[in-house]
């Protein structure tokens, strides 16, 4: 009944990987909401701690059964999901000018990290039915743009434009992983290329000048580019070794903006410079061509495109977070995975690596 | 060519992965890339910059808008002010600067710390206030000496100015810091801790409007703090102007009218519904509340008998004794109780089963008709229409009057006032009404409240033919710039529950209160203005039905009636209404008849021909 190779193909090295960027996390979290703050909230280091537990269990169900289980279920996994959003747009709690958040008892969710990987399962799921090595027609790409405006227009609603565009991007790779048709491809470029000014050209005042300021904070020098000046300040002086642990000065005081979620990497390169940050990104880019690996092991269709798309996610959440807080892209809420503060980010990210673990075991079995 | 499917295999995904791991290491080189651009290249500099967190915000308040009159004459504007800061981190040592401070602007220093001890939490770089709003000596000591101060930071912070003091601080009301349930409750978007908000009157009610968008400078400080570079800056967005619909001449007239005296005066243009003047008297100095008040000023506005912080004209409740008949008599000739011709004589009192109630003239007015007896306010006639009518007839009229709810004028805390009924009796007190309830009711007196507010819609109403309007204190909202935003809309609330026959025989006796003889405000006529009105002696001590009037002479202060007088004119076309309430002035003939008309003169005189007034001035025999 067992099968004895399940232990052995246990995927040990991705573990080790995991374990080594939770420490991180946990050590960079621990100077963001320690260091200089004249209140330390060490009650988000303990809540953090308790996340990754819940995360270990998420992800040790998550390899335990086959993720052939999610290819059956892939559909109500999507439903639910998509209720939750709703949910959230209509029971939600409001902050920061957005309503993110369901409370459920003593924990409040963000359904939105979720949905990215139920969206991934039910993609991966059509696309492993369909994909031929000619590519993907127009036709065949209707079902995959419906199953992502729904929860697109929901995040989008919230307002949540850095979720929304990062599940487009994730979407996005996936698809182009499986091929898309010379033809369609061009269909598409072309279409894109008419449409954007024409959407343009119909978006109210305020719209736009939401869009620029999302798209270049210097618009916006009291807030978001504000925050950008900081945590490039934050990041440069860090210089070579940085200036060591707990000695950051723009982390204390209050100085960068949410310095325990979207702008923890900021912190860590403060304080560990150049020298840290680069083997931090060299452990990401590790986790994320361990990933690729795992595709490229597994002799199944569904469970390719299923790795290919949760390390799309790592991929893109890693490149865009960090690419904000350096001021090369816009500045959205994206948390960095494993890093950031926020229980529904890391318990996410621990399913999805469990996901990606549980393919990796299973590589012998369509040999 | 044949088409063929060839099923996606390992070989094939293997290919196209090969393809994606290049695309992501080369997104990871640009991280890098970028990185060491930060760190390395340009590490020195932002180390630098890092050092003294250097580059910081400065927040800058919007002008907050500015208040008119209808005519554009300017009642509230705002004064630059200056708030000395301290922020701690840029002030080393903390002790010895303070010190050096208090010796320039000669004050003990003791004066200075209670803020910096008291927020010890708070984050070292954000500016704490020592003082704000010091004068012009102290700043000029101050900016002399600058360089001898780190940490020490003047911003300059719009401030209210309320130019008339005292005048119309009801209406305009008055501002103060923002409380936390006010930040939470989201209904002021933008605003922080330490903000300053409207808290009554039209200060609170157009919150919105007045308040513009903060502005704010990106800036970058040198070791003591002191800004080197402004690196950008977002101009502050001054709030929009509201030009109120009163009349400043009137509102000052009728401000000297009642002072000395507690109670209120208001003032509509019954075509419209705008209120021309709004006073509450005892009055305060909103100034006070500009920069945060003193505790002893406070306790002795809210310890102070008469009342000051309560806009009497919509907040408070009285019986409105004699001015009801009109809507008595309105409800008489409407359910055919009694028409035109209809009398009832008189003798001083009423007897109800072994009960006595008594007119206000002991010995009686006779046999009179409805207009006589509002005339000569006989409150027989009142008794024997209102039991015939019974209480709840009555109350479907005075609801029908837009009484027991507020009229919608738009300031918080309006107050609804009551109109009994039998149903309200058993339900508030568990008892039945008693037929001989009626009576005092009937005359405005017994359960029976309202507010001057309310009286006066009732008042505009019958003076333009039935049409009530909502009260309306919005001329236009114009933007900084001058645009008009929105202007005050004329808001019809409903009409009054009877036909024109009925309203001519009302006006003709509320014309006769004035202007006939023994009419009871015969002593408010005016020579060449026709005002009709109506007076009220408003009972404060629940006089025992049917027992003896105490004396007068023996009425301490605080037992003396509250004096009514609700009028309009000129009687032909009605251009004003008015009404006004004067605590314990005992009778509305003596104590708010002459107010009346003289906000009445005042205000037509403005609008009239300047030769015209000066006639009427002259031949005012009686004035």
């Amino acid at each position: 009944m067992f099968d004895r190779r399940l232990v052995q193909y246990f995927d040990w090295g991705l573990l080790g990987l995991i374990v080594l960027i939770g420490s991180i996390g946990m050590i960079a979290l621990f100077s963001a909401v320690t260091a200089g703050v004249a209140t330390p909230q060490k009650m988000l280091y303990t809540k953090q701690l308790i996340w990754f537990g819940v995360g270990l269990t998420g992800m040790i169900a998550a390899f335990l059964f086959s993720y052939k289980t999610l290819e059956r279920w892939a559909h109500a996994i999507y439903f639910i999901c998509i209720a939750l959003l709703a949910a959230v747009l209509l029971f939600g709690t409001f902050g920061g000018g957005s309503r993110r958040w369901l409370i459920l008892g003593p924990v409040s969710i963000q359904p939105s990290e979720i949905v990215k990987l139920a969206v991934i399962i039910v993609l991966a799921r059509y696309y492993s039915k369909i994909t031929t090595t000619r590519g993907l027609s127009l036709r065949d790409l209707i079902q995959p743009v419906i199953l992502t405006l729904i929860p697109f227009a929901l995040i989008v609603k919230q307002p949540d434009l850095g979720t929304a565009m990062l599940l487009l991007l994730i979407v996005g790779s996936m698809t182009v992983f499986v091929k898309i048709e010379r033809r369609s491809m061009a269909y598409i470029i072309l279409s894109g290329t008419i449409a954007v000014p024409l959407v343009w050209f119909f978006l109210k005042g305020y719209q736009k000048r939401r869009i620029l300021t999302f798209l270049d904070p210097e618009r916006d020098p009291l807030g978001a580019g504000y925050h950008i000046i900081q945590s490039k300040i934050a990041i440069g002086s860090g210089m070579l070794t940085g200036k060591g642990f707990l000695k950051g000065t723009q982390n204390a005081l209050a100085f960068l903006p949410e310095q325990h979620t979207d702008f923890i990497f900021s912190v860590l390169a403060e304080e560990w410079g150049f020298a840290g940050v680069l083997v931090v990104l060299l452990i990401f880019l590790l986790l994320i061509v361990w990933g690729l690996k795992i595709a490229h092991g597994c002799r199944d269709t569904f469970g390719t495109i299923l790795a290919v798309g949760i390390t799309a996610m790592i991929f893109w959440q890693v490149f865009i977070n960090i690419g904000m807080v350096m001021g090369l892209m816009p500045v959205v809420g994206v948390p960095l995975p494993f890093i950031s503060y926020g229980g529904s980010s890391v318990v996410t990210m621990m399913i999805s690596v469990g996901v990606l673990m549980g393919i990796s075991m299973r590589r012998f079995m369509f040999e | 060519m044949r088409k063929y499917l060839k099923t996606a295999d390992s070989d094939w995904f293997n290919q196209r992965l090969t393809g994606i791991m290049y695309c992501v290491v080369a997104a990871f080189a640009v991280l890098v890339v970028r990185l060491f651009y930060l760190q390395i290249i340009e590490g020195r500099e932002y180390r630098r910059l890092s050092e003294n967190n250097s580059i910081r915000l400065q927040s800058v308040d919007a002008p907050r808008g500015l208040i008119y009159d209808r005519e554009g004459r300017l009642l509230v504007d705002n004064r630059p002010a200056f708030d000395l800061n301290i922020i701690l981190k840029d002030a080393k040592p903390v002790d010895q600067t303070l010190a050096k401070l208090a010796g320039y602007m000669h004050m003990p220093v003791e004066e200075l710390t209670p803020n910096i001890t008291r927020r010890g939490s708070v984050s070292s770089y954000k500016p704490v206030l020592l003082k704000q709003d010091i004068g012009r000596n102290a700043l000029a000591a101050i900016e002399v000496h600058k360089f001898d101060l780190p940490g020490i930071v003047m911003m300059i912070k719009p401030r209210r100015h309320y130019i008339y003091e005292n005048s119309a601080a009801h209406l305009i009301g008055y501002m103060g810091e923002i409380n936390n349930e006010e930040l939470d409750c989201g209904d002021y978007q933008g605003c922080r801790v330490g903000d300053y908000i409207g808290k009554f009157g039209v200060e609170r009610s157009y919150e919105n409007v007045f308040r513009g968008q903060r502005g704010g400078r990106q800036v970058e400080v040198n070791v003591t703090g002191q800004v080197v570079r402004v690196l950008k800056t977002v101009m502050a967005k001054p709030g929009n102007n509201v030009f109120l619909t009163i009349d400043n001449n009137l509102q000052q007239a009728t401000e000297k009218l009642l002072q000395g005296r507690a109670g209120a005066a208001i003032a509509m243009d019954p075509k419209t519904g705008e209120i021309l003047a709004m006073v509450s008297s005892p009055s305060f100095d909103q100034n006070m509340f500009v920069s945060g008040m003193s505790h002893e000023n406070w306790e002795s506005l809210v310890t102070n008998p008469y009342r000051p912080l309560e806009n009497k004209a919509i907040q408070a409740e009285y019986p409105p004794a004699s001015t009801y008949k009109v809507i008595v008599a309105m409800a008489g000739l409407e359910e055919g109780v009694i028409d035109s011709e209809t009398t009832f004589t008189c003798p001083g009192y009423l007897r109800l089963g072994n009960r006595v109630f008594r007119c206000w003239r002991r010995g009686g007015h006779g046999t009179v008709n409805v207009v006589r007896a509002l005339a000569e306010s006989c409150d027989v006639f009142f008794y024997n229409v209102g039991r015939e009518l019974g209480v709840d007839t009555l109350a479907r009229y005075a609801l029908g009057c837009g009484l027991a709810r507020p009229t919608g004028i738009g300031l918080a805390n309006e107050g609804k006032g009551l109109i009994p009924t039998t149903d309200w009796k058993l339900q508030r007190f568990g008892e039945p009404w008693q037929g001989g309830e009626t009576l005092p009711v009937a005359i405005g007196q017994g359960y029976d409240l309202t507010t001057p507010i309310q009286m006066l819609v009732v008042t505009a109403a019958v003076a333009n033919d039935g049409l009530m309007h909502r009260p309306q204190l919005l001329k236009k909202i114009e933007s900084a710039q001058g645009e008009v935003v929105e202007r005050g809309r004329t808001d019809v609330s409903g009409r009054l529950p009877v036909s024109q026959a009925t309203l001519a025989i009302v006006k003709r006796g509320l014309w006769e209160v004035v202007n006939s003889e023994g009419g009871t405000a015969r002593g408010a006529r005016l020579a060449k203005i026709a005002i009709s009105g109506k007076t009220g002696t408003a009972q404060v001590v629940g006089r025992k039905e049917g027992a003896e009037e105490t004396p007068e002479d023996e009425v301490k202060e605080h037992f003396k009636p509250h004096a009514w007088f609700i009028a309009y004119a000129p009687a032909e076309d009605p251009q004003i209404a008015v009404t006004v309430i004067v605590e314990h002035g005992e009778h509305g003939s003596s104590a708010a008849a002459p107010i009346a008309r003289e906000m009445i003169r005042t205000y037509l005189m403005n609008k009239n021909d300047p030769r015209q007034v000066a006639t009427v001035k002259d031949s005012d025999s009686d004035g």
